[in-house]
Protein backbone atom coordinates (compact mmCIF):
# COMPACT_ATOMS: atom_id res chain seq x y z
CA UNK A 1 0.00 0.00 0.00
CA UNK A 2 1.01 3.45 -0.99
CA UNK A 3 0.89 5.79 1.55
CA UNK A 4 1.71 9.59 1.77
CA UNK A 5 3.94 10.73 4.05
CA UNK A 6 2.33 12.47 6.69
CA UNK A 7 3.30 15.00 9.23
CA UNK A 8 2.63 14.36 12.49
CA UNK A 9 -0.71 15.90 13.93
CA UNK A 10 -0.23 19.24 16.29
CA UNK A 11 -1.18 18.75 19.60
CA UNK A 12 -3.24 21.05 20.74
CA UNK A 13 -2.35 23.42 23.15
CA UNK A 14 -5.44 25.58 24.19
CA UNK A 15 -5.69 23.52 27.08
CA UNK A 16 -2.53 24.21 28.36
CA UNK A 17 -3.47 27.81 29.71
CA UNK A 18 -6.26 26.12 31.66
CA UNK A 19 -3.65 23.42 33.55
CA UNK A 20 -1.36 25.98 33.92
CA UNK A 21 -4.04 28.12 35.35
CA UNK A 22 -5.06 25.41 37.67
CA UNK A 23 -1.83 25.08 39.04
CA UNK A 24 -1.34 28.62 39.48
CA UNK A 25 -4.39 28.69 41.57
CA UNK A 26 -3.49 26.13 43.80
CA UNK A 27 -0.18 27.69 44.53
CA UNK A 28 -2.49 30.95 45.22
CA UNK A 29 -4.16 29.39 47.87
CA UNK A 30 -1.56 27.85 49.26
CA UNK A 31 1.45 30.28 49.71
CA UNK A 32 1.11 32.27 52.55
CA UNK A 33 3.26 35.12 52.70
CA UNK A 34 3.10 36.93 56.20
CA UNK A 35 5.60 38.54 56.70
CA UNK A 36 6.79 37.40 60.77
CA UNK A 37 6.33 40.71 62.85
CA UNK A 38 6.87 41.20 66.36
CA UNK A 39 8.97 43.07 69.31
CA UNK A 40 12.13 42.37 69.51
CA UNK A 41 13.80 42.09 72.77
CA UNK A 42 17.64 40.93 74.49
CA UNK A 43 17.35 39.06 77.94
CA UNK A 44 20.10 39.67 80.66
CA UNK A 45 22.58 36.76 80.54
CA UNK A 46 21.35 33.91 83.02
CA UNK A 47 23.42 34.07 86.09
CA UNK A 48 23.37 30.77 88.12
CA UNK A 49 22.75 32.54 91.49
CA UNK A 50 19.58 34.03 91.23
CA UNK A 51 19.82 36.18 94.22
CA UNK A 52 18.15 39.21 93.62
CA UNK A 53 21.27 41.76 93.71
CA UNK A 54 20.87 44.36 96.30
CA UNK A 55 21.91 47.27 93.89
CA UNK A 56 21.97 51.27 95.39
CA UNK A 57 19.51 52.79 92.99
CA UNK A 58 17.62 55.56 94.10
CA UNK A 59 14.46 54.83 93.75
CA UNK A 60 13.58 57.97 91.90
CA UNK A 61 15.44 56.60 88.85
CA UNK A 62 13.44 53.60 88.66
CA UNK A 63 9.69 53.68 87.83
CA UNK A 64 7.79 50.58 89.23
CA UNK A 65 5.24 48.94 87.30
CA UNK A 66 3.28 46.07 88.66
CA UNK A 67 0.90 44.11 86.98
CA UNK A 68 -1.96 42.00 88.52
CA UNK A 69 -3.47 39.00 87.93
CA UNK A 70 -6.36 40.46 86.76
CA UNK A 71 -4.51 42.62 84.09
CA UNK A 72 -4.01 45.79 86.36
CA UNK A 73 -1.40 48.16 86.21
CA UNK A 74 0.08 49.88 89.26
CA UNK A 75 2.35 52.34 88.05
CA UNK A 76 4.74 53.79 91.37
CA UNK A 77 1.91 52.82 93.45
CA UNK A 78 -0.95 54.27 91.98
CA UNK A 79 -3.52 52.51 89.46
CA UNK A 80 -2.71 53.73 86.13
CA UNK A 81 -4.48 53.04 82.96
CA UNK A 82 -2.70 51.44 79.98
CA UNK A 83 -3.02 54.41 77.74
CA UNK A 84 -1.30 56.66 80.18
CA UNK A 85 1.55 54.49 80.65
CA UNK A 86 4.02 55.96 77.05
CA UNK A 87 3.18 59.37 78.37
CA UNK A 88 4.58 58.32 81.54
CA UNK A 89 7.19 56.64 80.52
CA UNK A 90 8.64 59.77 78.57
CA UNK A 91 8.21 61.95 81.29
CA UNK A 92 10.11 59.09 83.37
CA UNK A 93 13.23 59.77 80.84
CA UNK A 94 12.97 63.09 80.00
CA UNK A 95 13.42 64.30 83.40
CA UNK A 96 16.31 65.37 84.09
CA UNK A 97 15.90 66.21 87.54
CA UNK A 98 13.43 68.21 87.72
CA UNK A 99 10.55 66.60 89.49
CA UNK A 100 11.60 64.97 92.58
CA UNK A 101 9.70 61.69 91.87
CA UNK A 102 11.00 60.77 88.09
CA UNK A 103 14.65 60.25 87.21
CA UNK A 104 18.09 62.31 87.44
CA UNK A 105 18.16 61.15 83.96
CA UNK A 106 17.56 59.43 80.90
CA UNK A 107 21.34 57.44 81.38
CA UNK A 108 20.18 56.53 85.17
CA UNK A 109 16.47 55.93 84.36
CA UNK A 110 15.42 52.46 85.20
CA UNK A 111 12.09 50.70 84.53
CA UNK A 112 11.06 47.87 86.50
CA UNK A 113 8.13 45.18 85.27
CA UNK A 114 7.00 42.94 87.46
CA UNK A 115 3.97 40.52 86.58
CA UNK A 116 1.85 38.20 88.33
CA UNK A 117 2.17 34.65 87.58
CA UNK A 118 -1.25 34.99 86.27
CA UNK A 119 -0.97 37.89 84.61
CA UNK A 120 -2.15 37.74 80.99
CA UNK A 121 0.74 37.52 78.23
CA UNK A 122 -1.64 39.88 75.69
CA UNK A 123 -1.35 42.26 78.74
CA UNK A 124 2.48 42.18 79.21
CA UNK A 125 2.71 42.53 75.40
CA UNK A 126 0.77 45.55 75.51
CA UNK A 127 2.56 47.16 78.50
CA UNK A 128 6.15 46.39 77.05
CA UNK A 129 4.72 48.02 73.83
CA UNK A 130 3.98 51.13 75.33
CA UNK A 131 7.33 50.70 76.98
CA UNK A 132 9.26 50.91 73.86
CA UNK A 133 7.17 53.13 72.31
CA UNK A 134 7.65 55.57 74.74
CA UNK A 135 11.46 54.93 74.52
CA UNK A 136 11.23 55.10 70.81
CA UNK A 137 9.73 58.46 70.62
CA UNK A 138 12.04 60.12 73.00
CA UNK A 139 14.81 58.60 71.07
CA UNK A 140 13.37 59.60 67.93
CA UNK A 141 12.56 62.98 68.90
CA UNK A 142 16.48 63.25 70.03
CA UNK A 143 17.38 62.09 66.38
CA UNK A 144 15.33 64.83 64.75
CA UNK A 145 16.85 67.51 66.92
CA UNK A 146 20.86 66.38 66.36
CA UNK A 147 20.83 64.78 62.95
CA UNK A 148 17.17 66.14 61.28
CA UNK A 149 16.45 62.43 60.44
CA UNK A 150 13.83 59.45 61.82
CA UNK A 151 15.50 57.40 64.31
CA UNK A 152 15.17 54.51 62.02
CA UNK A 153 17.18 56.45 58.89
CA UNK A 154 20.12 57.33 60.36
CA UNK A 155 23.74 55.34 60.38
CA UNK A 156 23.99 52.81 62.26
CA UNK A 157 26.63 54.33 64.78
CA UNK A 158 24.45 57.15 65.22
CA UNK A 159 21.86 55.16 66.28
CA UNK A 160 24.21 53.42 68.96
CA UNK A 161 25.17 57.02 70.10
CA UNK A 162 21.07 57.98 70.77
CA UNK A 163 20.98 54.87 72.09
CA UNK A 164 23.68 55.53 74.52
CA UNK A 165 21.90 58.58 75.57
CA UNK A 166 18.59 56.64 76.00
CA UNK A 167 19.13 53.52 76.84
CA UNK A 168 16.61 51.35 78.26
CA UNK A 169 17.33 50.00 81.19
CA UNK A 170 14.38 47.28 81.47
CA UNK A 171 14.51 45.38 84.84
CA UNK A 172 12.39 42.14 85.02
CA UNK A 173 11.87 40.65 87.74
CA UNK A 174 11.01 36.73 88.31
CA UNK A 175 6.97 36.91 88.41
CA UNK A 176 5.51 36.25 91.75
CA UNK A 177 2.31 34.39 92.51
CA UNK A 178 1.09 36.88 94.94
CA UNK A 179 -1.98 34.58 95.83
CA UNK A 180 -4.93 36.88 94.81
CA UNK A 181 -7.14 35.09 92.08
CA UNK A 182 -5.00 32.08 91.26
CA UNK A 183 -6.32 30.21 88.16
CA UNK B 1 -12.96 60.92 4.73
CA UNK B 2 -14.69 58.06 3.44
CA UNK B 3 -15.05 54.54 5.31
CA UNK B 4 -16.33 51.29 4.91
CA UNK B 5 -19.26 51.36 6.76
CA UNK B 6 -20.09 48.30 8.82
CA UNK B 7 -19.59 44.32 8.15
CA UNK B 8 -15.87 44.61 9.33
CA UNK B 9 -15.93 42.70 13.05
CA UNK B 10 -13.38 43.27 15.79
CA UNK B 11 -10.26 41.60 14.69
CA UNK B 12 -9.21 38.35 17.77
CA UNK B 13 -7.31 39.41 20.46
CA UNK B 14 -4.12 36.53 19.99
CA UNK B 15 -4.40 34.21 23.42
CA UNK B 16 -1.06 32.65 22.15
CA UNK B 17 0.47 34.16 24.73
CA UNK B 18 -1.77 33.61 27.61
CA UNK B 19 -0.15 30.48 28.80
CA UNK B 20 3.37 32.31 29.04
CA UNK B 21 1.80 34.43 31.30
CA UNK B 22 0.19 32.27 33.52
CA UNK B 23 3.28 30.37 33.64
CA UNK B 24 5.38 33.42 34.24
CA UNK B 25 3.08 33.75 37.48
CA UNK B 26 3.16 29.70 38.37
CA UNK B 27 6.47 30.22 38.68
CA UNK B 28 7.13 32.77 40.94
CA UNK B 29 4.14 31.27 43.24
CA UNK B 30 5.71 28.09 43.26
CA UNK B 31 9.49 29.38 44.01
CA UNK B 32 7.80 31.51 46.72
CA UNK B 33 5.75 28.92 48.15
CA UNK B 34 7.06 27.97 51.46
CA UNK B 35 5.18 24.79 52.60
CA UNK B 36 4.87 24.59 55.83
CA UNK B 37 7.34 21.68 57.05
CA UNK B 38 6.04 21.66 60.89
CA UNK B 39 1.96 21.18 62.19
CA UNK B 40 0.60 23.47 64.11
CA UNK B 41 -0.05 21.51 67.06
CA UNK B 42 -1.27 24.59 69.24
CA UNK B 43 -4.11 27.64 68.42
CA UNK B 44 -2.35 31.06 68.55
CA UNK B 45 -4.52 34.35 68.77
CA UNK B 46 -1.62 36.62 68.51
CA UNK B 47 -1.11 39.50 70.91
CA UNK B 48 -1.38 43.40 69.49
CA UNK B 49 1.50 45.75 69.29
CA UNK B 50 2.58 48.64 67.75
CA UNK B 51 6.70 48.92 68.00
CA UNK B 52 6.72 46.03 65.57
CA UNK B 53 9.99 44.62 63.68
CA UNK B 54 10.18 42.62 60.68
CA UNK B 55 12.17 39.63 61.64
CA UNK B 56 15.14 39.11 58.89
CA UNK B 57 16.76 36.05 58.06
CA UNK B 58 14.08 33.20 58.42
CA UNK B 59 16.99 30.85 58.51
CA UNK B 60 18.18 32.02 61.69
CA UNK B 61 15.14 31.85 63.36
CA UNK B 62 13.51 29.06 65.57
CA UNK B 63 10.12 29.25 67.11
CA UNK B 64 8.56 28.08 69.94
CA UNK B 65 4.90 27.75 70.28
CA UNK B 66 3.17 28.20 73.36
CA UNK B 67 -0.69 27.80 73.46
CA UNK B 68 -3.79 25.63 73.95
CA UNK B 69 -3.23 22.51 71.84
CA UNK B 70 -5.94 22.48 68.86
CA UNK B 71 -9.07 20.61 68.67
CA UNK B 72 -7.30 17.57 67.29
CA UNK B 73 -4.70 17.41 69.77
CA UNK B 74 -6.29 18.52 72.79
CA UNK B 75 -7.39 14.59 73.56
CA UNK B 76 -4.16 14.08 73.92
CA UNK B 77 -2.50 17.21 75.50
CA UNK B 78 -5.73 18.64 77.17
CA UNK B 79 -6.73 22.29 77.20
CA UNK B 80 -4.54 23.99 78.87
CA UNK B 81 -1.39 26.22 77.28
CA UNK B 82 1.51 23.87 75.69
CA UNK B 83 4.83 24.72 74.57
CA UNK B 84 5.15 23.42 70.87
CA UNK B 85 9.09 22.92 69.70
CA UNK B 86 9.07 22.14 66.01
CA UNK B 87 6.29 19.51 65.38
CA UNK B 88 6.52 18.06 69.00
CA UNK B 89 4.72 19.17 72.27
CA UNK B 90 7.11 19.33 74.90
CA UNK B 91 6.54 17.55 78.30
CA UNK B 92 8.98 19.73 80.60
CA UNK B 93 10.78 22.43 80.19
CA UNK B 94 14.12 21.33 80.11
CA UNK B 95 13.44 20.22 76.96
CA UNK B 96 13.60 23.72 75.81
CA UNK B 97 17.41 23.94 76.34
CA UNK B 98 17.89 20.26 74.24
CA UNK B 99 15.75 22.29 71.77
CA UNK B 100 17.77 25.59 71.30
CA UNK B 101 20.94 23.67 71.29
CA UNK B 102 20.00 21.52 68.86
CA UNK B 103 18.47 24.45 66.66
CA UNK B 104 22.27 26.40 66.81
CA UNK B 105 23.83 23.14 66.27
CA UNK B 106 22.27 23.32 62.91
CA UNK B 107 23.97 26.59 62.13
CA UNK B 108 27.15 27.98 60.85
CA UNK B 109 29.57 28.64 63.69
CA UNK B 110 29.93 32.45 62.53
CA UNK B 111 25.93 33.40 62.63
CA UNK B 112 25.57 30.86 65.80
CA UNK B 113 25.75 34.38 67.65
CA UNK B 114 23.02 35.83 65.71
CA UNK B 115 20.26 32.87 66.40
CA UNK B 116 17.01 34.31 67.01
CA UNK B 117 14.30 32.38 68.85
CA UNK B 118 10.59 33.70 68.00
CA UNK B 119 8.05 33.64 70.33
CA UNK B 120 4.47 32.81 69.16
CA UNK B 121 2.37 32.92 72.57
CA UNK B 122 -1.45 32.78 72.54
CA UNK B 123 -2.31 36.27 74.44
CA UNK B 124 -4.16 34.63 77.11
CA UNK B 125 -1.23 32.43 78.08
CA UNK B 126 -0.23 32.78 81.63
CA UNK B 127 2.71 34.93 82.31
CA UNK B 128 4.18 31.81 84.60
CA UNK B 129 4.77 29.35 82.08
CA UNK B 130 6.45 32.56 79.84
CA UNK B 131 8.69 33.69 82.48
CA UNK B 132 10.27 30.00 82.93
CA UNK B 133 10.43 29.70 79.13
CA UNK B 134 12.75 32.85 79.33
CA UNK B 135 14.65 31.02 82.18
CA UNK B 136 15.32 28.38 80.09
CA UNK B 137 16.51 30.30 77.29
CA UNK B 138 18.97 32.33 79.05
CA UNK B 139 20.43 29.32 80.68
CA UNK B 140 20.66 28.16 76.85
CA UNK B 141 22.24 31.65 76.37
CA UNK B 142 19.55 32.34 73.59
CA UNK B 143 18.72 36.15 74.59
CA UNK B 144 17.89 37.47 71.01
CA UNK B 145 13.81 37.01 71.12
CA UNK B 146 11.06 38.38 69.16
CA UNK B 147 7.77 38.32 70.71
CA UNK B 148 5.63 37.45 67.46
CA UNK B 149 2.36 40.06 67.31
CA UNK B 150 0.12 41.68 65.00
CA UNK B 151 -0.14 45.49 63.71
CA UNK B 152 -2.38 47.63 66.66
CA UNK B 153 -3.35 51.16 65.22
CA UNK B 154 -3.12 53.66 68.28
CA UNK B 155 -5.33 54.03 70.97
Amino acid sequence: MAKKKREAPEINASSMADIAFLLLIFFLVTTTMDVDKGIVATLPPWTPDQEDVEVDINARNVLEILVNAKDQLLVEGEVMDISQLKAETIKHITNNGRDENYSDSPTKAIVSLKNDKGTSYGRYISVYNELRAGYNQVRNDHAMNTFGKAYDDLEKAQQKEVRAIYPLKLSEAEPKDYGSATK
Amino acid sequence: MIRKKGGKSLPKISTASLPDIVFMLLFFFMVVTVMRDTEQMVSIAYPEATELQKLEKKSLVSYINVGPPTTTWSTKYGTAPRVQLNDRIANNMNEIKTFIVNERSKLKEALQPKMTTSLKVDRDTKMGIISEIKTELRKASALKINYSARQREEF
